[in-house]
């Protein structure tokens, strides 16, 4: 697509672009809202970001479309993917209602809040654009960076003060003084004999050998999971899995399998013998 | 095509981050919502701007940015540091002041 093109009329691909990139993201922003998992609104969400990066690159903004992908997919999402793992274990939504009604009342309020914007916009008087080609004439870095340092210079030297206090007080924030010496292992030990807890090595996860993955509790003498077995990670997500009669059953197949394969191996040779001389 | 439509996907986009921010109890999640909610601004600045034959609303949008960034920065430090001191990411759970 040219400059030119994208400048002064919305050719057909630019239409068919925005109605198949459109739905898209739209899909994308409904997928953030309504996935379960925050790891998984966080991948629609940097879906739907590079979408709109295509959308800005096609309405003429190059620079912040590549910005949008640099610094939004790039960087802010992947801030929150590394948040996302480090609060992670418990990150699962509860899906119980504290306040009753209120999730229908938010979506009642969200399409109310809708319809007054849509229809905000389709009573402007909106008919006619100019196209930003002439302001991109000598080049849309050039362009904005002549605005900028000139009639928004004020406001970008403000944006620096802003990101040198915001990488302080996260660091603030985050930092933690450790004001006690740290425990040694002695202690611990002692510790732990004398609040009576379970003192020697936890037992090891998996069951039989077809099962020694860690999602996996060992089984007690009477065939019940024991928690004791997996990592209490994996407890907390609720990702262990509960073998225990499947295990059995798996063995029981096994067991099957093999006497058959037994009896196959008795018969086979005169089968084998008998095919071959069919064949001849 | 108009590039009214451009408006019209901003809202819409918008509209769905608001309703996220209500509707979600995970605090990182409504954090995502409130970008997604930036960025559907931005969309529709990048669209007055083209509109209107001017960079000023492109200029607008690169400052959304830069706070988008720095806000994400803080915000993020602020759940690490909830989560940290109440073991839970829910904005249910922050109902107190101080511990």
């Amino acid at each position: 697509m040219t400059e030119q093109l994208a400048a002064y009329s919305t050719s057909t691909g630019e239409a068919v672009q925005f109605w198949i990139l459109g739905t898209v993201a739209v899909i994308g922003a409904l997928c953030t809202v309504f996935m379960r998992r925050a790891v998984h609104s966080a991948l629609c969400l940097a879906g739907t970001m590079i979408i709109l990066a295509v959308f800005y690159l096609a309405n003429g903004a190059y620079f912040l479309g590549v910005v949008q992908i640099v610094v939004y997919t790039g960087a802010i999402m992947m801030l929150f993917l590394f948040v996302v793992m480090l609060v992670g274990v418990t990150a699962a939504d509860s899906l119980k209602e504290t306040i009753k009604g209120q999730r229908w009342l938010a979506l009642l309020c969200g399409l109310g809040f809708g319809i007054l914007l849509v229809g905000g916009i389709g009573n402007a008087s909106l008919h006619e654009f100019t196209g930003v080609g002439e302001a991109n004439a000598g080049g849309n870095v050039q362009g904005l960076a002549s605005l900028m340092f000139t009639r928004y210079v004020f406001a970008f030297e403000i944006t620096g003060a802003l990101l040198i206090t915001a990488a302080v007080g996260a660091m603030v924030l985050t930092h933690r003084e450790r004001t006690e010496r740290a425990r040694t292992q002695r202690e611990l030990a002692e510790q732990r004999v004398r609040e009576g807890t379970y003192l020697p090595p936890l037992p090891a996860p998996g069951v039989y050998a077809r099962h020694n993955a860690v999602d996996i509790a060992g089984l007690l003498p009477d065939g019940t999971p024991s928690d004791l077995t997996v990592s209490k990670t994996l407890r907390d997500r609720g990702q262990v899995r509960d073998v225990s009669r499947e295990a059995l059953n798996d063995l029981r197949a096994l067991e099957q399998r093999a006497e058959e394969r037994l009896e196959r191996r008795a018969i086979d040779p005169p089968n084998f013998k008998r095919a071959e001389e069919a064949s001849k | 095509m108009n590039p009214v439509n451009y408006l019209y996907l901003a809202a819409l986009l918008f509209t769905i981050g608001a309703t996220g921010v209500l509707i979600r109890r995970n605090a990182i999640v409504v954090f995502m919502c409130v970008e997604l909610m930036l960025n559907a601004c931005n969309l529709a600045f990048v669209a007055f701007s083209r509109m209107h034959g001017n960079l000023d609303g492109q200029i607008i949008a690169f400052f959304t940015m830069v706070v988008a960034a720095a806000e994400v920065v803080v915000g993020l430090a602020i759940i690490v540091s909830l989560f940290r001191s109440r073991h839970s990411a829910s904005v249910d759970d922050a109902s107190l002041m101080k511990l």
